[in-house]
């Protein structure tokens, strides 16, 4: 799988470069700010790209934004969002969108580095994966949304399927049966109003409809 | 022989006898002519007072002469006092580099600039027969700039409001440099030390990954990789709580959530900040409720806690409550007290209610006009 990676700074870059390309991935290119990220883009038509929040030349969400243009003009294209502080306002942009392939995680995650490539194969293949952190905030904020209709158990199916995690992987981490999570799942989808009959991923659309305010 | 001293206050004292001298001279020169007009418009215009009061004889563009003097001349003479004064000053500066500041515009200035051209007058032409006595001429020059200094400059209260004016200044920028510190070394941190500590760190989790059978050396860089992977965390809250960037970028509501979703209890968040306020009161709003959040993990043994802030008639109310154990006190150097005084650095108040059982309620109020 072909990879962009886009990161303004030269003691990590040739780091993530290494996790990747050990991991199977092909580095097409490493830029370091969103201007080079989207001209690689629209040469090398990459399967997917990692890029960082906080770029020159302002420093604050030029990955965001580069991000968002991405998604716009390539939508095959997955999108790894990487930063060194996650906020829940920057997911929401992400996932404004309304697709999958998406990824929201913190830099540190990287140093786990199977997880990283785990998460990495999820959103490349059209799933999503939300670190804990910005999940835990958009929970704070459902909190407070009298809205809400989820159970406090359901909370944490939803919040484990955010980060991307399998149906086996949430078991093991609730320590709860396959099938009592397969439970949860419907009742998620149902509380959520998603359609069974669609054809698009249910799972991502549950993600998106869980975490979008 | 003179001594270090002798030399020091000779640089320093600008009264010499020459100065002295020429600054009597010039005073005189200058105090005969202002003091001749002065007198001259006063005089003017009590003639023209005294004679509208005894009914003045003649036509009635006489009168409407009379009646234009009795109002414009107490004018003029204000202007020349004023005008005046500010030769006098510059006669200050020029002999001996002093500054006497200026007032602003008061009828009790005027009076007391007048009252200083009287003296300059009466006691200051006579005085040009003292630079025949250096020594005399010396102290002269320095009474003389002891009256201007009572007469010519802004009386208490004028200074009292400019020295708080400048006050209410500094410490708006000492506010504002201490934040741009916070920032400063924020940004050091994201972009030198955490990302070199990643660097360790990935590289630490790919020997990991490379050595899967169990081994001493395996186990040492296992226990490495996950002391960087405490040290990443720990630093990255750390220096989140420094000045977190996305304040700067989307403002408090924005910000408000990461603290809340660290906090170990459930958190209620309401925010209603609109428009945004200065960036200084963003800041100390922001650790008014991560100090208030971290108060309640640590002391209130809490179920939970609710955060609202309000942006209302040019202030800032940030309201934190708990449903703890309540009891929480400002103690010296304590995380309230330090609140208190970050709050009242920015003229904000700061109230907290905690009787003994709870619930505790903190309440601060930033102006942000």
């Amino acid at each position: 799988m072909r990879v962009i990676l886009a990161d303004d700074s030269v003691l990590i870059r040739p780091g993530i470069v290494k996790v990747l390309t050990d991991g199977g991935f092909e580095v097409v290119a490493a830029v370091e700010d969103a201007e080079q990220l989207l001209r690689a883009v629209e040469e090398h038509k990459p399967d997917c790209v990692v890029v960082d929040v906080r770029m020159p030349p302002t420093h604050t969400d030029e990955g965001i934004r580069a991000a968002l243009t991405i998604r716009r003009l390539y939508p095959q294209t997955a999108v790894m969002v990487l930063s060194q502080y996650v906020e829940e306002r920057y997911a929401n942009d992400l996932i404004s969108e309304g697709s999958g392939s998406i990824g929201y995680l913190l830099k540190d995650r990287i140093a786990r580095v199977r997880d990283f490539l785990d998460a990495m194969r999820v959103v490349v293949s059209g799933g999503s994966a939300f670190d804990p952190e910005v999940v835990a905030q958009f929970r704070v904020r459902r909190n407070t949304d009298p809205q809400d209709r989820l159970s406090a158990r359901e909370h944490d199916v939803a919040a484990l399927m955010a980060e991307g995690r399998s149906n086996n992987a949430i078991a093991e981490a609730l320590r709860i049966s396959p099938s009592a999570v397969e439970k949860f799942l419907s009742n998620i989808f149902t509380k959520l109003d998603i359609p069974s009959t669609n054809g698009t991923n249910r799972r991502v659309q549950a993600v998106l409809k869980y975490l979008r305010r | 022989m003179p001594t270090v001293d002798d030399v020091t206050n000779e640089q320093e004292n600008p009264f010499t006898t020459g100065r002295s001298v020429r600054h009597i001279l010039a005073g005189a020169a200058l105090s005969v002519p202002v003091g001749i007009v002065l007198i001259s418009l006063l005089v003017l215009w009590l003639a023209a007072v005294l004679s509208l009061l005894s009914a003045p004889t003649g036509g009635a563009m006489l009168v409407a002469t009379y009646v234009t003097a009795a109002i414009t001349l107490p004018a003029a003479v204000l202007w020349f006092a004023l005008e005046f004064a500010r030769t006098h000053r510059e006669r200050f500066r020029r002999s001996f580099s002093i500054d006497i500041p200026t007032p602003r515009l008061t009828w009790k200035g005027a009076g007391r600039h007048l009252t200083y051209h009287l003296i300059a007058l009466v006691v200051g032409v006579p005085a040009v027969f003292l630079v025949l006595v250096p020594s005399a001429a010396r102290r002269y020059a320095k009474a003389d700039l002891e009256v201007a200094r009572r007469l010519l400059t802004p009386g208490p209260y004028e200074r009292l409001t400019q020295r708080v004016a400048s006050l209410a200044q500094s410490r708006a920028d000492v506010i504002a440099a201490t934040d741009a510190e916070r920032r400063r070394i924020e940004r050091d941190l994201h972009d030198g030390i955490q990302p070199r500590l990643m660097a360790l760190a990935m590289n630490l989790g790919m020997a990991r990954e490379a050595l899967a059978e169990p081994s001493p050396a395996r186990d040492a860089i296992v226990a490495a990789h996950e002391e960087a992977i405490t040290t990443l965390i720990e630093l990255r809250q750390f220096v989140r709580g420094l000045h977190p960037a996305v304040l700067d970028d989307r403002g408090l509501d924005a910000a408000l959530s990461g603290i809340a979703a660290r906090a170990p209890i459930p958190v209620e968040l309401a925010v209603r900040v609109e428009p945004r306020c200065p960036p200084s009161v963003e800041a100390i709003a922001y650790f008014v409720v991560s100090e208030a959040l971290t108060n309640i993990a640590k002391h209130a043994s809490a179920g939970r806690a609710d955060v609202a802030v309000l942006r209302q008639d040019g202030r800032l109310h940030i309201t934190v409550s708990d449903d703890g154990c309540g009891g929480a006190a400002m103690t010296p150097g304590g995380g309230l007290t330090g609140l208190a005084r970050r709050t009242a650095s920015v003229d904000g108040t700061m109230t907290l209610t905690s009787p003994t059982g709870g619930p505790t309620i903190l309440m601060v109020e930033l102006p942000c006009a």
